[in-house]
């Protein structure tokens, strides 16, 4: 089996085309896994993944669970609400206690940026970010690309708009890294002050007129707009980003034919897409939710050391 | 010159004394805990019987080292730092002085805490000066009685860690502080535009998603306060510069003749913020935080032209646990007492940026000024404060080594020049490398 020259995925940055590819092609022999009556490997057999959710993401720990479940490693969920562990155990403490109990990989969700890069000092798992803070998500990047490659066969030239919270957004910071890895061209859109500061060294287009960014794209990778940005002050309402950069059915005349629709969810509908869009023939919203339980098949399947059996098994 | 029984002589080492303009081979002379004497030929000493003597050839000997930032924990946090260990950690980084900054628990916004912290330092490794706070609590509402804190020894006020945001109080600060010729120190960094900023603003905080500090706070709270300094007449020194724009300002406020001094960390002309993206080094998490490769140049620009008169510290300890986190849960602040030297030596001069004597005197002789402390020069009857640098000694910093009860240095293992030989407090020495 090819190796990843990493024991981790803590982000895409840096992560070679290469090793991006590997996963993606691993990628594809899992989905046609999830296309057969019986759906189990015994790849992971023996393993034991924790799942460690300090940031409630029912979606993302479901897909990771399954995932895990699908390959037959042994699972444990550590999950709680409270995203601050400053009172009470370190983190230090929860996972060496925790690791004590002979855990192999850890998969990790977390409101501060570079918690998964702290946990491989902690331990000797092999770790998996699941979303750290607004640093980087990885696996939603990895499945957003798997599925942008399905369905085109290629990802190089192909035009990728990823629209809202740019300053905000770990899902954005692992696409830009993914995608240009892989030789996409990609845009960045939203308000000015959701823009994180010099944006511009990321090589990307940067747009603040929607209709301008969706130009000659072949893809729209549409960001939930959090509500709470609003209270923060930066941008003036609801309304107004609905009217701004909510993608309707009008704008989408902009694009190629062949266009592509893509959100990584929970969508507020009628807020940054409207439903028509949402539910068009050109939305691959949830076979990107399938896709993501490959990726993260792949990804536990390729972290896991060479003991774990291949797909083919 | 005979029948001249000296405690201890130095002999055979380059002197540097800023302060006098002197700098070659002489010897120095100690007596009754204060310099006797400078002298350049050996047969002038007289009778030197029973003198100690210390042999400093291929060394350099300077005035006891000022650092005007430094924190030492004491009151409320003496698991982190005491006055004695931060005094041990001075000396071993061969420092004879230190301003200690009032944020401890309870603040130092009372005689009280003045004299308790004093009293802690009656037989330290360094001495003491303390900085007492502008306002009650630190917390920007009223003033702190300053001329209490004045009267039984406070040097400055700051209310460092926290800027004050009231312009009012700030100018009544300044106003109230000229009664007593204290320098207000600034921790300059506008509120608002930092809440919740974890590291510089820049791409390294938008790769990251960490929420940023935009150099812009500096600016607008260094702008704010020289505008203050120039309508009251006060004396204002603004603390650990870390940026372009703020040195600019500095700069034009110094032609104009305003009377702002300034100091900078190492730390802002070793480092970058791009250090963070590496490792997510909690020691890497310091307010002002570490900037870009431009401000870093600004700062060095400033040391070299004089805009930046004192290089500190802001020894900053904080306990293993709980810089043992995630990034942004740690606390701000690194220590720095023990490799200022060296980073100063290894960055600044064998850089070809500063000489030796401008390094010595941003550590000595500025400092002692801009705060009106005796020492930082040699000058006959001064405190026989001095410091002994093998200059050219490689060294690496060692954990273990640390007299700090901290240890939160990110410069870890690097390898430095510049080395501690003696350090000698009032005629006593309270360091010596060990060989
Ligand atoms: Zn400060
Ligand atoms: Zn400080």
């Amino acid at each position: 089996m090819s190796k990843l020259a990493s024991r981790h995925l803590l982000g895409l940055e840096g992560v070679s085309a290469d090793d991006i590819s590997l996963i993606l092609d691993t990628t594809h022999t899992f989905r046609e896994v999830l296309d057969r009556p019986i759906k189990k490997l015994p790849t992971l057999r023996g393993l034991t993944v924790l799942n460690l959710f300090y940031e409630p993401s029912t979606r993302t720990r479901i897909s990771f669970e399954l995932a895990e479940k699908r390959l037959s490693a042994d699972t444990v969920s550590f999950t709680t609400a409270t995203s601050s562990v400053k009172k009470g155990e370190s983190l230090r403490d929860t996972v060496q206690n925790i690791e004590a109990m002979k855990i192999d990989m850890i998969v990790v969700r977390h409101s501060s940026a570079g918690t998964p890069y702290y946990l491989t000092q902690c331990s000797d798992a092999n770790v998996i970010n699941a979303g750290d803070g607004s640093h980087e998500h990885p696996t939603q990047a990895l499945l957003d690309m798997y599925t942008i490659r399905k369905k085109y066969g290629k990802l190089a030239g192909l035009r990728v708009v990823l629209v809202g919270d740019v300053k905000h957004s770990r899902v954005i910071r692992s696409n830009i890294w993914g995608l240009k890895a892989l030789g996409a061209s990609v845009a960045l859109c939203g308000p000015s002050t959701l823009l994180p500061a010099e944006v511009e060294r990321y090589g990307c287009d940067i747009y603040t007129s929607l209709d301008e960014a969706l130009d000659g794209a072949d893809v729209v990778n549409i960001m939930r707009l959090q509500l709470e940005r609003q209270q923060a002050g930066l941008f003036p309402s609801q309304r107004e980003y609905t009217n701004l950069f909510g993608i309707t059915r009008e704008r989408l005349k902009r694009l190629n034919k062949n266009y592509t629709i893509m959100h990584p969810g929970p969508m507020n509908r009628g807020v940054e897409i409207s439903s028509e869009v949402a539910d068009g023939d050109s939305s691959v919203i949830l076979d990107q939710v399938t896709n993501g339980q490959a990726v993260r098949m792949a990804v536990l399947y390729l972290l896991s050391g060479p003991e774990a059996e291949g797909p083919q098994a | 010159m005979s029948n001249a029984p000296f405690d201890m002589i130095i002999s055979g080492g380059r002197v540097i004394d800023p302060a006098l303009g002197f700098g070659k081979d002489a010897h120095v002379l100690i007596k009754d805990g204060r310099i006797a004497g400078i002298e350049n030929d050996i047969q002038k000493l007289g009778d030197s019987t029973g003198a100690t003597v210390i042999d400093a050839s291929g060394m350099l000997v300077v005035p006891g080292l000022i650092d005007v930032h430094v924190h030492l924990r004491e009151p409320g946090r003496e698991d982190e730092e005491t006055v004695e260990s931060g005094c041990r950690a001075a000396a071993a980084g061969g420092f004879t002085a230190v301003c200690c900054m009032p944020n401890t628990t309870p603040r130092i916004d009372n005689q009280e805490t003045v004299l308790f912290v004093q009293d802690r330092a009656k037989n330290a490794d360094a001495r003491v000066y303390v900085v007492g706070a502008i306002t009650k609590g630190s917390e920007g509402k009223e003033l702190s009685e300053i001329g209490d804190l004045v009267k039984v020894g406070a040097v400055a006020i700051t209310d460092d860690g926290r800027w004050v945001e009231n312009s009012e109080i700030m100018r009544r600060a300044m106003e109230y502080s000229k009664m007593f010729n204290i320098p207000v120190m600034d921790h300059a960094e506008e509120s608002t535009l930092c809440a919740g900023g974890i590291m510089n603003e820049s791409f390294e905080s938008t790769r990251l998603g960490l929420r940023g500090r935009p150099a812009v706070a500096e600016e607008i709270a260094v702008m704010r306060d020289i505008a203050l300094c120039r309508t009251t007449g006060a004396r204002l020194h603004i603390q650990h510069l870390s940026t372009r724009r703020a040195v600019d300002v500095v700069r034009a406020a110094k032609a104009e003749g305003i009377r702002v001094t300034t100091e900078a960390c190492p730390h802002h002309f070793v480092l970058t913020d791009e250090a963070i993206a590496k490792e997510f080094n909690t020691c890497l998490r310091v307010n002002p935080p570490l900037r870009t490769a431009n401000d870093r140049e600004a700062i060095i620009e400033g040391l070299i032209d004089g805009t930046i008169d004192c290089i500190a510290s802001d020894h900053a300890p904080h306990a293993e646990e709980e810089k043992d986190c995630e990034f942004d849960l740690a606390p701000a602040g690194m220590i720095g007492l023990e490799t200022t030297l060296g980073l100063v030596k290894t960055y600044l001069i064998d850089k070809g940026y500063l000489t030796w004597a401008d390094a010595i005197a941003k550590m000595t002789i500025n400092p002692a000024r801009v705060f009106g402390l005796p020492g930082g020069t040699l000058k006959t009857g001064s405190p026989a404060d001095i410091t002994i640098i093998d200059p050219d000694a490689p060294w690496t910093v060692d954990k273990k080594r640390f007299r700090s009860m901290s240890h939160n240095s990110p410069f870890i293992g690097w390898k430095l020049q510049g080395q501690v030989f003696r350090t000698i407090l009032g005629g006593r020495v309270v360091f010596a490398r060990e060989e």
